[in-house]
């Protein structure tokens, strides 16, 4: 069955879907319940799975993925809701120094797949610490997968999978394209196996074909970069765009395959530029694809310095003048 | 009662704090059972115990206290990365998990040896995280005990969400013995400043989950005394959470038993949490890397040592004529055994093979680790082959 749905929506359906198929699923979070997220994204999931699966728990986020590490000791699958990027902070350490390591160092005998969903990225005239792009600082933990979807149906297909994965799964929503709309095939999706979710969260895709450029970004900057492109086609620039669709790991073949046929690279991240996911980008195209380059691989990312208040937030942003002029630097190489 | 004022610091012993604060103790330091009115239902859940079973707690206790010491010797001969030293505390650990049922679930900090014992770990892989020879070292399903948590306080959050887990799988208040099931997690004095212990709390409480909160108060994290954590007695702080909870003489094993009793009792049936502080006393250093004589001095150790638990156990069992020499030197004798396995098996672990280091980082397919482990042996078989 294809419908038309929102992002959000698309999220939500996805843990209907998840949380209907396999009873031991629950969705936890601060006002995830009655409410339904201050997002909505868990709309209705309460009434229709009862107050034990989807679960309002109090107000502190390192308590909710510590006791969620224990509910999945128990056998438990529980989607974490953090609030807002800047208010995963208090779980990071239960997330890093917990979540991350405890099937390494059970040496595989306990797994803990536990999902934890947040909404990030700027654009949408917040207040501090509403807006943050941390996802790198999870990447850079071994033992974590951070994915982050840029379309609707990637939202439903990931979402299913990061609740059927095995692993720990950061899954970064894009709030600002929450209420975006798209086709949404929800039936016939096959269940979801460990194998299967991993798959479905390794892969980049290709989401615009071209042979001039290959412009790299994922979650809210896909968007970024497809207007890009539009305004590099009226050019008579031929840029094509990948979706990373996830941080850890990196599809590197993917990218690189995409620069072996273009010789130039732009990376494009909300997140700031300086050790973010794009030096990684950039690394490892400068290692693989070194002779196929015909340019430095470029970033085009946030700056460093805490995120703006809102009323600079466009400046701050990778917008699309910004994209473009990074082609433009790369084709003058 | 707090034995500072707000904002004094002081760096004299809390030697006193036991003897002004009411705790539950059913024996005393010099053997004889404690009878007062007030401690008549912790005492009816000791009834029970025969001699046998009295013996069997110094046992276990002994026993603990030979691995303690096996491990120190082993660290001091570079046997060991570290060991966390348990000397003092076999009282509150072997106590309190004597009184567990089987299907109850154990979340430890890092000391809790005895505890370990008493659910059967093996000793040998009680000692691999310490060797570096392992992050974890046991299967947690087979003695339904966690691995050691290192970051304090962390475990006591997974703890609560474990017990959530049990009550959602309806495993407390059915009345059946062998279904109900309770969650016990250790953690000490510093602990209780760590936020996570808190929040622990607060889940627990509202959720009404069956957790028990097991604090050993060994007046020491490293050099800091528990006047540097908190001006109230501990107990008062799961008070403050809405959570039943009591203070108990750690170093009185039968005590011990019987407050852990009546929270397991209190978590099988759905009556939810309890907090237990157990005052008690850390004998020896922090770790193997840590000097106690920095920071506290010979009286306040010389105070505890006379309320040594096992001596404690051992006056009791001859004051009411259960100790029997044959009997104490089989004890010795299997000690000496365990000493002597410890010493001979802990030296024959070796170092696992090099390329474990990338398993298990994650349950599926990772092209990261995949890439960098293919590399890496890559690599090691290019330096063995030019060798």
């Amino acid at each position: 069955m294809s419908e038309t749905l929102t992002f959000a929506r698309a999220i939500t359906e996805g843990l209907r879907s998840s949380l209907e198929s396999d009873e031991k699923v629950l969705v936890m979070g601060e006002d995830v319940g009655r409410l339904g997220g201050v997002f909505r994204v868990t709309d209705g999931l309460q009434k229709d799975f009862g107050a034990d699966r989807v679960v309002d728990t109090p107000l502190a986020e390192s308590g909710i993925v510590g006791t969620a590490i224990g509910l999945a000791l128990r056998g438990y699958r529980p989607v974490c809701e953090i609030q807002f990027d800047g208010f995963v902070f208090p779980a990071y350490d239960q997330i890093t120094t917990q979540l991350a390591k405890m099937h390494y160092r059970s040496r595989g005998r306990l797994q803990v797949p536990v999902v934890i969903r947040i909404p990030y990225g700027g654009g949408i005239g917040a207040v501090e610490h509403h807006s943050e792009s941390p996802e790198a600082l999870f990447a850079h933990t071994p033992g974590l997968r951070v994915v982050s979807p840029s379309t609707p149906q990637d939202a439903y297909d990931m979402i299913r999978a990061a609740v059927a994965s095995p692993d720990p799964v950061l899954f970064f929503e894009p709030k600002g394209r929450y209420w975006t709309k798209g086709d949404v095939t929800t039936s016939d999706y096959p269940t979801t196996s460990a194998a299967g979710a991993a798959d479905v969260l390794n892969r980049a895709r290709v989401a615009r074909a071209g042979t001039d450029v290959t412009l790299v970004a994922y979650g809210p900057t896909v968007t970024t970069a497809l207007k890009a492109a539009d305004a590099l086609a009226a050019e008579g620039t031929s840029a094509e765009v990948i979706d990373l669709r996830s941080v850890s790991p990196l599809d590197v073949p993917a990218v690189a395959r995409s620069v072996e046929r273009t010789g130039r690279c732009v990376v494009v991240h909300e997140a700031p530029s300086f050790l973010g996911a794009g030096a990684e980008v950039a690394a490892r195209i400068s290692e693989e694809c070194f002779y196929a380059l015909e340019a430095p691989v470029l970033r085009v990312g946030g700056f460093h310095a805490p995120y703006p208040v809102a009323k600079l937030e466009h400046e701050y942003l990778p917008s699309v003048d910004r994209v473009v002029d990074a082609v433009d630097r790369a084709l003058a190489f | 009662m707090p034995n500072t004022q707000p904002g004094e610091i002081t760096g004299e012993p809390e030697v006193a704090l036991a003897d002004v604060t009411p705790l539950v103790q059913l024996v005393s330091p010099t053997g004889e059972r404690v009878v007062e009115p007030d401690n008549a239902t912790y005492r009816s859940r000791v009834d029970h115990l025969t001699s046998e079973d009295l013996r069997a707690l110094y046992r276990d206790m002994v026993l603990t206290r030979r691995f303690d010491d096996e491990a120190t010797a082993l660290q001091r001969q570079g046997e060991l990365a570290l060991y966390a030293q348990g000397r003092g505390q076999e009282a509150a650990q072997v106590g309190s998990a004597s009184a567990l049922a089987p299907q109850d679930y154990v979340f430890p900090s890092y000391r809790e040896h005895g505890v370990l014992h008493v659910r059967g770990v093996d000793p040998v892989d009680r000692l691999r995280l310490y060797r570096g020879e392992d992050h974890g070292g046991w299967d947690t399903a087979a003695f339904n005990v966690h691995l050691y948590t290192l970051v304090i306080g962390s475990h006591v959050l997974h703890a609560t969400g474990y017990a959530m887990g049990v009550q959602r799988d309806g495993a407390v208040g059915t009345g059946d013995p062998a279904r109900d099931t309770a969650v016990v997690t250790y953690f000490g004095d510093g602990a209780t400043s760590q936020g996570d212990v808190s929040e622990g709390l607060v889940f627990a409480a509202v959720n009404n989950s069956p957790v028990v909160f097991f604090c050993q108060n060994n007046q020491w994290a490293i050099s800091e005394p528990t006047s540097r954590q908190t001006r109230v007695p501990l107990y008062r702080r799961g008070e403050g959470f809405g959570i039943p909870s009591v203070r108990v003489d750690g170093n009185d094993v039968l005590a011990c038993y019987a407050v852990t009793a009546e929270a397991l009792e209190r978590a099988h049936s759905g009556g939810g949490p309890t907090f237990i502080e157990a005052y008690t006393y850390r004998m020896g250093a922090h770790t193997t890397s840590d000097d106690p004589t920095r920071y506290r001095d010979r009286a306040e150790e010389e105070y505890w040592r006379q309320r040594d638990p096992i001596d404690r156990l051992e006056a009791l069992l001859r004051a009411e004529g259960a100790w029997d020499d044959a009997w104490a030197a089989a004890v010795d004798a299997d000690a000496d055994a365990l000493g002597e396995r410890l010493r001979t098996e802990v030296r024959e672990l070796g170092a696992p093979p090099t390329t474990t280091m990338f398993e298990h980082v994650y349950a599926t397919e990772h092209a990261q680790v995949t890439t960098e482990r293919a590399w890496f042996e890559e690599y090691e078989a290019e330096t063995e082959a030019s060798r």
